[in-house]
């Protein structure tokens, strides 16, 4: 294992650090361990608060800021925060209206928000919960943990963040985060695994001319290895995939994400997304808004996400809200 | 069981994790993220801390706090079953010093009814339960027959033991390993081999 750290046990201690040091508009509380708006709490504003495991940056601490999140907890590397730290946050940036946790469906991000929303009601802040579950490479079942929260948990940030933000009810701001949620459908593929500092080695390893197919976010292995196609042959089963599963047809709207894992370069990325405008066209699907770039990563996974959000007239005005975070920014 | 045999029992289990770490991390590599002996190393750490510096009211207090800690330091999935579950057990003895096997059977029921409440799984799906299901049954044979602790404790780390080793066939279906789908058969489930461990150090350290 090759990175820039000092100590694997200091990783995230020291980025967090980091990121206070580059970003003077954010308050990062290294006790507690969490990234707050430096100007939070805003009396009568909606909070929103997230978290997961650390590894993904930009998100959640680089989603901090006007316009999306007030807080976010990073847990370990690949391991959810823990209740004491999102009940901090949560208490943190309270304005009195309530807090909305965005939750991705991994077990043990569902269980620790689940204990410190139980924690907060005790204390007086009420909390609504969204689950983010886009990753339609998982089978869902009754039997299953679900499927998983990956790419679309950016957009129910954003979206839900701006209705916030212009003083949406702690129920409308859940609703539409929802909305969101069920409006999304996400697919991924890795070329490697990502190498988790504190295992020191990749976590898992994959043949030269083979591809991890559905994968997740913590460089847990995907559903089925196949042999490696060209990008164009890929984007198709993915979008295959994805319309399959969501009611997307032709004369919808929608916002599309082509998401970096962390190891991908950007020519390949805008290589997928042209080949995604071209699917979509074919299908007659309307592409109004899109990003391409790495904003839910697995450290230094080379592998890359497709997201496609069915959008309303709201969620785009939502979407097109000024933003002013370290990982989003525009308008503001 | 008294306050000593307790806190005895978790360093032995501090110190089992901290020696399988590398192990447990390696069967989570296989079907989870691979984090789980780093994980619960990082938990039972804190653990030791805690037993260094308090005087403890009893033993179910001696549960409970470990429980606290390995909720508020570990998180991911293992932090909040595994603090549920020493939680759930101490709060389920009767206060003081001292405890019987009966009671300590009863709490290690609580504190699988805990587990399997927060996390939701039953037997077969290639989870902690898998192992602690046998090993509370074989530890309540045990205490029915008149057994003492020695062979209690013995008894259930076997059961744990094969248990865990059971998993091995189990396609998931809870937790991560469950988005490999039948990928996951194959390989021994790194929660329910922890498991296995926290019985065996029971077992280690009651040995005559």
């Amino acid at each position: 294992m090759k990175k820039f750290i000092n100590d694997p046990n200091d990783v995230v201690a020291e980025a967090l650090a980091g990121l206070a040091a580059a970003h003077p508009e954010l308050r990062v509380d290294p006790a507690e361990r969490y990234v707050a708006r430096s100007d939070a709490p805003h009396a009568g504003k909606v909070a929103l608060v997230s978290g997961g495991g650390s590894g993904h940056e930009p998100l959640h601490g680089g989603f901090v800021g006007a316009g999306m999140l007030d807080a976010a907890c990073p847990g370990e590397v690949f391991t959810s925060p823990v209740p004491d730290q999102i009940l901090a946050a949560t208490k943190a940036v309270d304005g009195g209206a309530g807090v909305v946790h965005v939750v991705k469906n991994y077990t043990g991000d569902v269980m620790n928000f689940k204990m410190a929303a139980e924690l907060a009601a005790d204390e007086g802040v009420t909390v609504e919960t969204v689950l983010v579950d886009d990753d339609i490479a998982v089978q869902d079942s009754t039997w299953t943990a679900g499927r998983r929260g990956t790419g679309a948990t950016l957009l129910v940030e954003k979206i839900a963040g701006a209705l916030a933000e212009e003083g949406g009810k702690l129920g409308e701001v859940a609703a539409i985060g929802r909305e969101v949620n069920a409006a999304s459908a996400s697919f991924a593929y890795a070329l490697t695994a990502g190498t988790t500092p504190a295992a020191g080695r990749p976590g898992f390893d994959l043949p030269d001319d083979e591809i991890e197919v559905g994968v997740g976010i913590h460089g847990e292995p995907g559903r089925r290895r196949e042999k490696l196609r060209p990008a164009r042959e890929l984007v198709r089963s993915a979008l295959d995939a994805i319309l399959e599963a969501k009611p997307i047809d032709s004369g919808d709207r929608v916002i599309v994400l082509v998401n970096g894992l962390g190891g991908t370069p950007l020519i390949e990325l805008y290589l997928v997304y042209g080949e995604v405008a071209t699917v979509l066209a074919e299908r007659g699907v309307e592409i109004s808004r899109r990003l391409v770039g790495n904003y839910v990563t697995s450290l230094d996974m080379a592998g890359l996400s497709i997201t496609v959000t069915r959008v309303t007239d709201e969620m785009l005005r939502l979407f097109d809200a000024p933003v002013r975070t370290p990982g989003l920014r525009w308008g503001a | 069981m008294d306050v000593t045999l307790a806190i005895t029992w978790l360093r032995a289990v501090a110190d089992s994790v901290a020696a399988d770490a590398d192990e447990l991390t390696k069967l989570d590599s296989a079907i989870g993220d691979g984090d789980h002996g780093v994980n619960l190393r990082r938990g039972f750490t804190a653990v030791t801390a805690l037993l260094d510096g308090t005087e403890f009211t009893g033993v179910g207090d001696v549960f409970v706090r470990t429980g606290g800690t390995l909720i508020s330091k570990v998180g991911g999935a293992s932090g909040p079953l595994y603090g549920s579950a020493f939680r759930a057990l101490g709060k389920a003895l009767p206060p003081g010093p001292v405890v019987t096997l009966p009671d300590l059977a009863g709490g290690l029921r609580a504190g699988l009814d805990a587990v399997s409440a927060l996390g939701g799984a039953i037997p077969g799906d290639k989870t902690i339960v898998d192992a602690y299901r046998p090993a509370l049954a074989a530890f309540e044979e045990a205490v029915i027959g008149g057994a003492a602790l020695p062979e209690a404790a013995a008894g259930a780390a076997r059961a744990a033991g094969d248990g865990a080793r059971a998993t091995i066939s189990l396609t998931a279906r809870k937790g991560r390993a469950s988005y490999l789908g039948e990928r996951s058969a194959g390989h021994q489930d790194p929660g329910a081999t922890s498991t296995w461990l926290i019985f065996q150090a029971l077992a280690d350290v009651t040995a005559p």
